[in-house]
C-alpha cells in the first residue's frame, strides 16, 4: 500500500529570485523517477509539502500548471526554518515533495463562465498556475472573459515578471496589474487592489472571482465584489493554516469541522460564513 | 458456538496456547500504574481489582514518538527518504475494555479517510486481536452510556469476555475473534445457566452506568451556535493548557512531525502533540488563529461532540473512559462541559 507521508525525490533544476527583497525565490523542480511524475496529478489550487532533509515539511501551493509539462514550480517565501533552509539549497539538490494535496480551484464550476482573479503580493501562486491553465491553447475556449487584478506594494515585488508580460501582450485576457504607489519606471496602475477593483468593475454576470491575498487586501476587496454584485457562493477563496500532514489525520489545521488541507484549501465565502474564523 | 467458556483455572493454558500463534498482551502492573504490557503466563496479569490501564491503549498503534522514514547524507541516496515502517508483530490483548475498543474504532475512522490511509496505524491494528473485558464495576469518572456506548459494548472488540467468577465466557464478534477461541483446547461449551449469568451482569452494569447527560441539543445546533456559546471563558478559566487530558485520551490523535538528524543522516518521526499548546496553531508569520486557552478549551471539546460528529455519521469523538476527568490537575470535568454544550 502507498504510503502518503513518503515524499517524491525531487532536483531542483532552477531557482529565480522573484523579488527586489530577495526573499521570495522560485524553484522549478523535476522528478528523479518517471513514475512518481506520472502519479502526481494536479489541478491548480492545490499544494505539495515540500521536505528539505533533516528540517522537515512545509506546505506550499503549487504555482505551474500541468499544461506546462513535467516540471513543478513552487514560490516561497523565506520566513521560518524549512523555508530558509529551502532558500540555501542550489540548483542540483535533491529535495522531497509530496503531494498533490487538497481540494482545486472550482474548475468545473467556473466552465462556461468569466472568472475574474484578484491577487496581491506573493499569494500569486496558484493563481499564475490558474492563469496558465485557463489561457493553455485547449483549456481557453472553455472561459468566458478572464480579468487578471494583481497589486503588489512595488514594481520590484511583482512576481513572474516575464509571464506578467507574456500577458499583458494577450487580447484575450483584461490585464490589470497595479502598485501601491508612483515608482521611477512604472508606467502601469497605481492603486491599492480594492480601489482597481471597483475601476476594472469585473461583471458578476454568469461569473465567478477567485481571490487571494494579505488578509487587508481580502477584508477591503470583499465589500467591492458584493458591491459589483457576486454572490459568497460566487466569491471564492484560499486559506492556510500551520499543517502538518497534509491529508487531514493530524488535527492541526482546521477551521471548524473542515481540515484546510484536504478539504481545503479552497473554499467559497459562503463555506466561510459557515465556519469559525479560526485561520 | 458463539459463546464459549473458559475456566479460570485453565488460563495458564490459554496464555501458552495463544501464545504459540502470537504475542500474548494484558495489563500489567507497573508501579502505581497499570498498563498492557506482553504477559508470558497468567500471573503476569493485573487482573485482581482491575479497572482500566492509567494511559488509554492508543500507544499500542499509535505510539508517543514513532519512526516513520529515514534518510541518508551521503551515497547513492542522500537525502532521499526511505520508508521505514517496521514489520507489525501479531498480538492479541487480553483485557481492553469495551471504551478503549470503541477508541480505536473511531480512531480507525480518522486514520483513513476517501483519499489516505494511515498505514503505520493500520499495519499494528490490523495485526492485533481485541479480547475484551465487559465492565462490572464502572468507575466514578465512567460515562460510557452517555456517549452511545455500554460496559459490554461489543463495537471495535473481536471477542467480548465477561467475568463470570469461576469462569470466564468467551463471545466472539469477529472472524479473528472466532479463530482465537477455536484454536484454545480448553474451551468448553457453556452452560445456559452461564449465558444467563452474562446477561445479568450486562443488565447491571447498565443500570449501575446511568445517563449523566444528553448530546442532543449539540447535534442541532449550527457549529457557530456552539462555537459562540458564553460557556467558553468560563469552561477555559481554570485550564493550565498542560496537555495531560490529551495525552490519556484513548480518541485524541494529533500528532506533529519532526526531522531529527544524526551526523550520517536522520529520521522522520511523529510525536503526539495536543491542541492545548499555542504552537499548535501559530502560523510562520506569528498570526496565531487560536491564540489563548479560550479557543484551544474550545476547540478540543467541540471536535469530539460537534466536529467529529458531523464528518463522521453521528459518531462522539469520546468514548466515556474518564481518564481526563480523573487526571485533569484544576478538575475540568468533561461531563459538566458538555451538560453546559448541551443546555
Amino acid at each position: 500500500m502507498k504510503n502518503p507521508y513518503l515524499p517524491y525525490p525531487v532536483r531542483i533544476e532552477k531557482t529565480v529570485i522573484e523579488t527586489e527583497d530577495r526573499n521570495i525565490k522560485s524553484f522549478k523542480l523535476v522528478f528523479l523517477n518517471d513514475d512518481d511524475c506520472k502519479t502526481f496529478d494536479y489541478t491548480p489550487g492545490q499544494f505539495a509539502q515540500l521536505s528539505v532533509t533533516g528540517k522537515g515539511e512545509i506546505p506550499i501551493g503549487i504555482a505551474s500548471s500541468p499544461t506546462e509539462g513535467d516540471h513543478l514550480l513552487f514560490t516561497v517565501n523565506k520566513m521560518g526554518v524549512v523555508t530558509t533552509a529551502l532558500h540555501n539549497l542550489i540548483e542540483g539538490s535533491i529535495m522531497g515533495v509530496r503531494g498533490p494535496l487538497g481540494n482545486s480551484y472550482p474548475f468545473d464550476k467556473m466552465k462556461g463562465k468569466d472568472v475574474t482573479i484578484i491577487g496581491g503580493g506573493y499569494a500569486f501562486t496558484t493563481l499564475r498556475a490558474t492563469i496558465v491553465y485557463m489561457l493553455d491553447k485547449k483549456n481557453r475556449a472553455d472561459f468566458g472573459k478572464i480579468t487578471l487584478i494583481y497589486g503588489a506594494r512595488t514594481p520590484g515585488m511583482l512576481l513572474y515578471k516575464d509571464t506578467l508580460a507574456e500577458w499583458s501582450k494577450r487580447d484575450d485576457i483584461n490585464y490589470n496589474v497595479t502598485v501601491d504607489r508612483d515608482a521611477p519606471g512604472w508606467t502601469g496602475r497605481v492603486g491599492f487592489v480594492p480601489a482597481v477593483t471597483e475601476q476594472v468593475a469585473p461583471s458578476s454576470k454568469n461569473a465567478i472571482a477567485v481571490i487571494c491575498g494579505p488578509p487587508v487586501m481580502i477584508k477591503y476587496t470583499l465589500p467591492v465584489m458584493i458591491k459589483l454584485g457576486f454572490t459568497p457562493e460566487q466569491t471564492i477563496t484560499s486559506l492556510e493554516n500551520r499543517m502538518k500532514c497534509g491529508i487531514g489525520i493530524c488535527g492541526r489545521c482546521n477551521v471548524g469541522p473542515e481540515y484546510v488541507c484536504k478539504d481545503g484549501p479552497v473554499f467559497s465565502m459562503a463555506q466561510l460564513k459557515e465556519m469559525p474564523q479560526e485561520y | 458456538m458463539e459463546y464459549m467458556r473458559l475456566n479460570k483455572k485453565n488460563m495458564a493454558v490459554f496464555i501458552e496456547e495463544l501464545g504459540r500463534t502470537c504475542e500474548v498482551w494484558g495489563p500489567v502492573k507497573e508501579g502505581e500504574q497499570v498498563k498492557y504490557a506482553p504477559v508470558s503466563n497468567a500471573t503476569d496479569m493485573a487482573l485482581d481489582g482491575f479497572k482500566n490501564s492509567t494511559m488509554s491503549p492508543k500507544e499500542i498503534f499509535f505510539p508517543q514518538s514513532e519512526k516513520m522514514l529515514s534518510f541518508r547524507r551521503e551515497g547513492e541516496d542522500a537525502n532521499i527518504y526511505r520508508d521505514e515502517q517496521a514489520q507489525p508483530t501479531k498480538k492479541a490483548i487480553f483485557g481492553i475494555r469495551p471504551c478503549d475498543a470503541r477508541a480505536f474504532r473511531i480512531l480507525d475512522m480518522i486514520f483513513k479517510n476517501d483519499q489516505f490511509t494511515d498505514n503505520y496505524w493500520f499495519s499494528k491494528r490490523d495485526a492485533t486481536t481485541l479480547v475484551g473485558l465487559g465492565c462490572t464495576e464502572p468507575c466514578s469518572t465512567c460515562f460510557c452510556t452517555s456517549v452511545n456506548s455500554h460496559p459490554f459494548d461489543e463495537k471495535g472488540l473481536d471477542v467480548l469476555v465477561s467475568d463470570l467468577g469461576e469462569h470466564y465466557l468467551f463471545k466472539a464478534l469477529t472472524k479473528k475473534g472466532r479463530e482465537l477461541v477455536a484454536g484454545i483446547s480448553v474451551m468448553r461449551e457453556p452452560s445456559d445457566a452461564n449465558i444467563e449469568a452474562h446477561m445479568v451482569l450486562r443488565k447491571k452494569a447498565e443500570d449501575v452506568m446511568t445517563v449523566q447527560f444528553g448530546t442532543d441539543k449539540v447535534k442541532d445546533k449550527t457549529v457557530l451556535e456552539l462555537f459562540n456559546e458564553d460557556c467558553w471563558t468560563g469552561i477555559s478559566e481554570p485550564c493550565l493548557n498542560c496537555s495531560t487530558c490529551s495525552y490519556v485520551c484513548p480518541t485524541c490523535h494529533c500528532f506533529d512531525i519532526q526531522d531529527e538528524v544524526s551526523k550520517e543522516g536522520g529520521e522522520r518521526v511523529r510525536n503526539w502533540e495536543s491542541c492545548m499548546t499555542w504552537i499548535f496553531t501559530v502560523h510562520a508569520t506569528g498570526h496565531n488563529p487560536r491564540p489563548t486557552k479560550k479557543e484551544r478549551v474550545r476547540q478540543r471539546f467541540m471536535h469530539k461532540f460537534k466536529y467529529i460528529p458531523m464528518k463522521r455519521n453521528g459518531e462522539i469523538g469520546c468514548v466515556g473512559c474518564g481518564r481526563c476527568v480523573a487526571l485533569c490537575p484544576v478538575n475540568i470535568d468533561i461531563r459538566e462541559v458538555v451538560k453546559q454544550m448541551n443546555s
